[in-house]
């Protein structure tokens, strides 16, 4: 761990020059592999299951970027990084694509130089408190003990709140989110405090989930997306290109089922310019007409994706929410493809 | 008929600097040089071009910009609108703190196993045995995770002291100990001469400092009346009353109290906090260093002729006096600057602090600081001035000593 953020450091630029010079999209295309940052387990986005395949939210955000790409959506190689290592492993080119629920905020995209694509989750920040506690409210955790995972910007969020609320609390800083998850059954925190949907994650793995509640403040604005370096836009374009496609295809009706029908031709122009029957979309990204059909069929559309891996009849159990297209109150809003 | 002549003096030639054994080894040496120095070079030039390449630069500001976390663990003034340099002086205090404890707690262990493992007790020498091995031949991180988890598994949990009938209790009221850390009763001063709880502090220990004059005293008498007489005087209470006369008076007069810890809300308040994180590492590194140091005590002690030994027994020294007035003595000569290592080892080792949550300079000012302001390379340049000048300035302190027990060559 530690030599890994001291390698980087060192090898931070001599890396990211290279890259930028020549091109991520090129050296993914030679390599014949997308390299894509994920957290190091956490149920429903992104944990290898019991064949040892990384499945979950943004897993599949990295399988439709090689299935774009490389035509291919197993050819990633999932990279897993802790809250700590996933920027220098972007910086330093270890990785070409971190898609690791990271919070989409100014400091990271400008002073850390670094490119959201877009988000592909809308999530804020809760608490985690065992039900016997009868804790209703996070205003209620004076002088509690808080488990918090280092390196995010849950720590900054929670300094936050619990100043300008005007109580205190002792904060116990933890690496990963299975380390936390300990942590917190075994009693040494009263709360356990991430993104909400990473408690809803957390709480599905419990052996009783129903002993535990998630407080109903959400504290702070949580946009996660998927990043790339700053300076390469050809890249960046490919990504977020191939994460609208899957928003845009739910909200076309496109789906993992009809969409090889689809692709044949519908009379829907902006379909067939997206699954490219029409126009050269694929082309100005520098990819095959057909990139976003095989986008979409690595995983279904985003909605298809969602319901799979952490929607309501998951365990992790999430709902919509803020995550609807906005055809549905949602903010799902993906600019036309045209 | 001979005559002497001069060797013809050739002058110098440059293959010479291969041929000559004069000048062989300078010349590799010069040439070594010079590649370090160009690797060196190469590196930094590297890192400067790259860095300029993708806009960033090198820039210390950000340790003036309000940190925005929280510590748990602080040993002076810190909140969350402290500075990042103030996050990182927090963290240099609490990897200072567990290092001095823990190089001396580890000494303890190390010579006490050391001395039992060459005991003539099979059965205690071989538990000593078994102890060096088992600690050191598992990685020091192991053990800091498998003694945390260890506490927080069996320790209750403050809300298990709660209720009519609780399934845990204090110990004598006072102690508690929980799954966060151990709590004590906090010692302070009902009516203090001076306003700061440091200078009362100070003054019980000026008080112990005049015990330490009179028991010196004492003893100088008494040794002065055993030369003239041959029998030297019981001085056990006047020992016992110079030590806590002074004491009791002072505490006495000040008016000493205790604030025991109490549970209040969802943790206990009052008292003294000895966080989990803090003794978890601090007893693994102890423990852990205790086996390298025993291993280095006992090639100490082996390394005094057994011949000392025999002779201080056969002028009738008990085994206990043998070891501490001849063996040790000696011994300590080949035990100290293998002990400088066993200290920096702790100190370094003391950065895997994370792997608990303990907040130390590599967690704080190493992690997460860097990570908040994305400058990786400022904060390891300033982890490793860090960690390189506390090494240097103990083994500084440790050569010191050593200069002061090593054999005096006349």
């Amino acid at each position: 761990m530690k030599k890994t953020v001291f390698l980087g450091a060192l090898t931070v630029a001599g890396l990211a020059a290279g890259a930028a010079a020549a091109g991520t999209l090129d050296d993914v295309k030679a390599r014949g592999k997308l390299n894509c940052g994920v957290t190091t387990g956490l149920v429903g986005f992104a944990a290898p299951n019991a064949n040892g395949e990384w499945e979950g939210f943004d897993v599949a955000v990295c399988r439709a970027v090689a299935a774009a790409v490389l035509g291919d959506s197993t050819a990633v190689e999932f990279v897993p990084t802790t809250g700590k290592t996933r920027f220098t492993a972007l910086a330093s080119g270890e990785i070409d694509l971190l898609a690791r629920n990271t919070t989409w905020t100014f400091s990271r995209d400008v002073d850390l130089k670094f490119e959201f694509v877009g988000v592909n989750y809308y999530d804020g920040q809760g608490f985690m408190v065992p039900k016997e506690l009868g804790v209703s409210s996070a205003k209620e955790l004076d002088g509690a003990t808080v488990c918090i995972q280092t390196g995010t910007t849950t720590e900054l969020n929670l300094a936050d709140f619990f100043r300008s609320n005007n109580i205190s609390y002792e904060p116990v800083p933890i690496e990963t989110n299975a380390e936390a998850q300990q942590q917190y059954l075994a009693g040494s925190c009263d709360v356990y405090t991430t993104d909400a949907s990473g408690l809803a994650a957390t709480r599905a793995t419990f052996d009783d989930p129903s002993g535990h509640v998630i407080l109903p403040e959400i504290i702070s604005k949580e946009p996660l997306g998927p990043l790339v370096r700053h300076g390469d836009h050809e890249w960046g374009d490919v990504v977020r290109w191939s994460l609208m496609a899957l928003i845009a295809a739910e909200e076309l009706g496109i789906t993992s089922a009809n969409i090889s029908e689809m692709a044949a031709g519908t009379d829907n122009p902006e379909i067939n310019r997206l699954l490219g029957s029409e126009g050269t979309l694929g082309e100005m990204l520098g990819l095959e007409a057909d990139w976003a059909q095989k986008a979409v069929a690595a995983g279904g559309n985003y909605g298809e994706i969602f319901a799979k891996n952490i929607g309501e009849d998951t365990p992790v159990g999430l709902a919509r929410g803020l995550n609807a297209q906005w055809t549905e109150g949602g903010l799902l809003y993906a600019p036309p493809f045209r | 008929m001979s005559t002497l002549t001069d060797p013809p003096n050739e002058g110098f030639r440059l293959s010479m600097l291969i041929n000559d054994t004069r000048y062989r080894s300078l010349t590799f040496q010069v040439i070594a040089a010079i590649v370090l120095a160009l690797c060196i070079w190469y590196l930094g030039n590297n890192l400067i071009q790259n860095l300029r390449a993708a806009g960033l630069n090198i820039s210390y500001s950000f340790l003036g910009d309000s940190a925005g976390y929280d510590i748990n663990q602080r040993l002076v003034e810190y909140d969350s609108q402290s500075s990042h340099a103030r996050a990182a002086l927090v963290g240099v205090l609490n990897t200072l703190l567990v290092a001095f404890l823990a190089c001396i707690t580890a000494t303890v262990f190390g010579v006490v196993a050391g001395v039992l493992r060459l005991s003539n007790n099979w059965l205690v020498s071989k538990l000593m045995a078994v102890y060096v091995e088992i600690f050191r031949n598992i990685p020091v991180l192991i053990w800091i995770i498998i003694i945390f988890t260890i506490m927080t598994a069996v320790l209750p949990g403050p809300r298990e002291f709660r209720g009519d009938d609780p399934s845990a209790s204090m110990l004598f009221d006072a102690f508690a100990f929980t799954n966060r850390g151990i709590y004590t009763p906090l010692p302070w001063f009902q009516n203090g001469i001076f306003e700061s709880t440091a200078m009362n502090w100070l003054l019980i220990l000026a008080g112990f400092a005049l015990s330490w004059g009179v028991v010196h005293q004492i003893n100088v008498w008494a040794s002065r009346k055993q030369e003239a007489t041959g029998v030297r005087p019981k001085t056990l209470l006047p020992v016992l009353a110079a030590w806590l006369v002074p004491f009791l008076a002072l505490t006495m007069i000040m008016g000493l109290t205790w604030e025991y810890p109490e549970l209040k809300g969802f943790n206990f308040t009052g008292g003294i906090k000895v966080g989990g994180p803090l003794i978890a590492l601090w007893f693994a590194l102890s423990i852990y260093t205790g086996a390298f140091i025993a291993e280095n005590v006992r090639a100490g002690i082996q390394a005094v002729s057994k011949g000392q030994t025999e002779a201080a027994a056969a002028l009738g020294l008990r085994p206990r006096r043998v070891m501490n007035l001849v063996v040790l003595p000696q011994a300590l000569r080949v035990i100290i600057p293998p002990l400088i290592s066993q200290f920096l080892n702790i100190t370094k080792n003391s950065s895997l602090a994370i792997a608990v949550g303990y907040a130390d300079i590599t967690a704080t000012l190493g992690g997460i600081t860097l990570n908040q302001t994305g400058r990786a390379i400022e904060c390891v340049l300033l982890l490793m001035l860090f960690y390189l000048t506390a090494s240097l300035v103990i083994s500084m302190v440790m050569n010191v000593y050593n200069a002061s027990v090593k054999l005096k060559e006349r």
